[in-house]
């Protein structure tokens, strides 16, 4: 299991245009829609969703991230985008701080270990100072992109 | 379960319990334990076979990917360790987070018994 696995490098955005939570969420369901990997016409379907099952919890677990994510039919496999917010996001996070780094993951209904072990990876990652500085640094998608393969290739990253 | 004092203030605590409700410990889950684990003042850790980390943060928890049927150990060192143990046991055996088992190999009338 690595980020190349789940990450869908056509739908990283280095620069979020959002400065909320929902616009955010938006652009990011958005983003997985354009590069064709949430099928055709479920995209409104899914950004409500998301946002329905973030405003239940936030997923804001402290520290600048958010990993909002839902499960929906659309998809038959895991699926993720990545968006980065210089000016930071309000996403009612754990830590009232705000958001820089955007982790939307759109799970199959039937595969709920698989989610768990993405959920793992990812936050493995997150765990780590230096990974969130870089990612949070990402200028470009090349360069998120660089990061990510980087971190499968070093778990200490 | 079991309680050993060191002395009246340092209690420790151990239990093992095993994730039964289907979807395993993701998030909405993890956050709950999380909350009951911060009502408590002793210390917190939670492994699985690899790993061992802190039940009061959401991130680690998370870590732990456990699926239904995992086992995991709960370890609570502090004055308050017995009472902290005894709620998250509840939590994760007895209520499975308050969300549905299996379907499939249903756990006899178990979780029945606890919708009702």
């Amino acid at each position: 299991m690595g980020f190349t696995d789940f990450v869908c490098f056509k739908a990283l955005i280095p620069e979020l245009k959002a400065t909320d939570r929902d616009g955010a969420i938006e652009e990011l369901v958005s983003a997985l829609d354009k590069a064709g990997r949430i099928g055709k016409g479920n995209c409104e379907e899914i950004t409500k969703a998301v946002i329905k099952r973030e405003k239940e919890a936030s997923t804001g677990m402290g520290k600048g991230i958010a990993v909002p994510h839902v499960k929906h039919g659309a998809v038959k496999d895991i699926v993720a985008s990545i968006g980065v917010s210089s000016a930071g996001i309000d996403f009612a996070a754990l830590d009232k701080q705000p958001v820089y780094s955007v982790i939307l993951l759109i799970s199959p209904l039937d595969n709920p270990d698989k989610h768990l072990q993405t959920m793992e990876h990812v936050f493995k990652h997150l765990q780590q100072e230096k990974f969130r500085k870089f990612l949070r640094q990402s200028q470009t998608a090349e360069q998120i992109e660089f990061l990510l393969r980087e971190a499968d290739e070093n778990p200490q990253l | 379960m079991q309680t050993e004092k060191d002395s009246p203030q340092r209690v420790v605590c151990e239990a093992s319990v095993e994730i039964k409700n289907a979807d395993g410990l993701h998030m909405r889950p993890a956050m709950q334990f999380v909350d009951i684990a911060n009502q408590f003042e002793c210390d917190i850790n939670v492994s699985n076979d690899e790993n061992t980390v802190d039940g009061k943060s959401i991130m680690q928890m998370s870590m732990l990917a456990a699926t239904c049927g995992t086992k995991l150990k709960i370890k609570a060192e502090g004055a308050d360790a017995k009472e902290a143990v005894d709620a998250l046991r509840e939590l994760v055996v007895e209520k499975h987070f308050d969300e549905p088992t299996p379907k499939k190999k249903n756990r006899k009338s178990k979780a029945k018994d606890l919708k009702q």
